[in-house]
């Protein structure tokens, strides 16, 4: 184990959803280098609390990568300067001593700030109201292999699937577009026979709740360099081609009698 | 959970398991381009024939190294398309209405988007971002864009207005002399040098432009993903160095009167 000192903080603060907010600097030493980056702000709000000041908020649940509920924006980088990996993954020995970083929340007009690093992300709840669903008659677990589904459409959804919502996606994109989330929500279920029944409708359902909150997609990239699941930006390609079709398809639908 | 939804979207009704959404008044086209993903449909699709165009201006430009009876009987040539079918003209000028439209129609996408994009974050990130794949290209695409514009606006005054072309010998500008006005044109050195820099700004933004094609429609397959930045690099990099080597061929007075 090495130590890490003088690390120079810039910690975004800010007291409330419409406050106006500020960087404060906080000098943090003896940070082991197997620690991960929330726990070194653990350590920086256990010396603020003993001073009797405000420990600084962020957002953290599983620290073990798959929750989605960590966020940060640390060094200009969504999640911190390392690829497919979650803040709370991230270690101290990315950084060295003397290094100054600078934490920053999520920002997006639909990720309003609740207190300093943390954000509500329930805009994301939004689209999976819409359509991140199958309607399926609940009761005991099915036999497995009833539904038979193949490998490569297995895989595909998994990859889909291993999206933890956790906005980076947002954070990243320069226009603030949750494109790769819905992508990844809407393929996940699209590609499945479990979800064909619905598939349509969830389309031009999820589409229409992200486009009501969120930016549009000018295919940087970001969003999936950012992804610590490193979704692919083909998600998004998939939901422009069902959207389209479910355009037509629902029409169609709705205009039998 | 279907029929949970607590708070729909604002302009749309819920879309549940079980029921299909209310019929929408609006028509399809209509419908389709009040979305982001629509107006992004609506980029591509004017975008594919603003790069037909400017492939087959670059094509008919070529001429000019065949001499000028050449070039001025191709320009002739596209005034007699058709004909004696369609009355003179007729068909160039449905081409320029058509392309005249879909020029408005991709600007008008870029604006509203980018207005939407804006109000996506309306707090930008206090601190420089660290981007990791967005380009010069896509982070430049609305500045290429309007410079781009402002030059075809000098080069419709120049080349087909004459407004700003230095007259002939008689004095007048006369437009069927497609080859003289242009070796008089690109022989004042700072016309020739704002179209290279508009040409090399044009290429920058095709290259961006024709990859961001197929997400935008949806045409994804991972067979030929691969094949879709050689696309987009060859096609930019074909019109470029045909339109660059105009300019350059007459200051070299390689293409001369």
């Amino acid at each position: 184990m090495k130590l890490i000192n003088d690390l120079k903080l810039k910690v975004w603060r800010q007291d409330g959803p419409d406050a106006a907010g500020h960087f404060e600097t906080h000098v943090v030493e003896k940070v082991s280098d197997e620690a991960s980056f929330l726990e070194m702000l653990d350590q920086l709000n256990e010396r603020l609390i003993g001073e009797g000041k405000e420990a600084v908020v962020f957002d953290h649940d599983c620290r073990e990568g798959i929750c989605g509920t960590c966020s940060l924006m640390i060094n200009g980088r969504a999640h911190g300067p390392q690829r497919a990996t979650t803040t709370c993954q991230l270690h101290m020995r990315t950084f060295k001593s003397g290094d100054e970083i600078v934490i920053e929340p999520w920002r997006a007009a639909a990720f309003p700030i609740i207190k300093d690093l943390m954000v509500d992300r329930s805009s994301f709840d939004r689209i999976i109201e819409a359509g991140g669903f199958i309607t399926a008659p609940t009761g005991g677990a099915p036999d497995a292999n009833l539904i038979l589904v193949p490998k490569p459409v297995a895989d595909a959804a998994m990859d889909s699937a291993a999206c933890i919502g956790c906005g980076a996606c947002v954070a990243a994109c320069p226009n603030g577009a949750a494109s790769l989330f819905a992508g990844a929500k809407i393929s996940h279920l699209n590609v499945l026979p479990q979800g064909q029944s619905e598939r349509y409708k969830r389309a031009e359902a999820m589409v229409h709740a992200m486009d009501d909150q969120f930016g549009s997609c000018t295919n940087h990239g970001e969003c999936s360099a950012a992804c610590p699941k490193e979704i692919s930006l083909d998600v998004i390609a998939m939901m422009n081609s069902d959207f389209r079709k479910s355009k037509s398809k629902n029409r169609k639908a709705l205009s039998r009698g | 959970m279907a029929q949970t939804i607590t708070r729909p979207s604002r302009s749309r009704e819920p879309v549940t398991g079980t029921a299909l959404s209310s019929r929408k008044k609006r028509s399809f086209l209509a419908d389709l381009y009040s979305t982001a993903v629509g107006k992004k449909y609506a980029m591509a699709i004017s975008g594919i024939a603003l790069m037909g165009f400017v492939f087959f201006h670059m094509l008919g430009n070529l001429k000019m190294y065949l001499g000028a009876a050449e070039i001025n009987s191709y320009a002739e040539f596209l005034k007699k398309l058709l004909y004696p079918l369609a009355p003179k003209g007729a068909v160039l000028w449905i081409f320029r209405g058509g392309l005249l439209a879909m020029l408005v129609l991709h600007l008008h996408a870029a604006w509203s988007l980018t207005v939407m994009n804006r109000q996506a974050r309306p707090v930008k990130y206090q601190s420089p971002r660290d981007y990791e794949v967005a380009n010069f290209a896509s982070r430049t695409m609305r500045y290429s864009g309007m410079i781009v514009a402002s030059f075809l606006t000098w080069h419709l005054l120049d080349l087909t207005f004459g407004v700003v072309n230095t007259v002939g010998a008689e004095g007048t500008f006369v437009r069927a002399e497609v080859y003289e006005n242009i070796v008089r044109s690109l022989s004042r050195w700072p016309v020739a040098a704002f179209y290279i820099l508009a040409n090399l700004l044009l290429g920058i933004h095709l290259r961006h432009g024709a990859w961001s094609i197929f997400q935008s429609l949806g045409w994804n397959n991972p067979r030929f993903n691969a094949w879709r930045w050689t696309f987009a690099t060859a096609f930019a990099a074909i019109v470029v160095v045909g339109n660059v080597s105009f300019p350059i061929a007459v200051l070299l007075g390689i293409v001369k009167v």
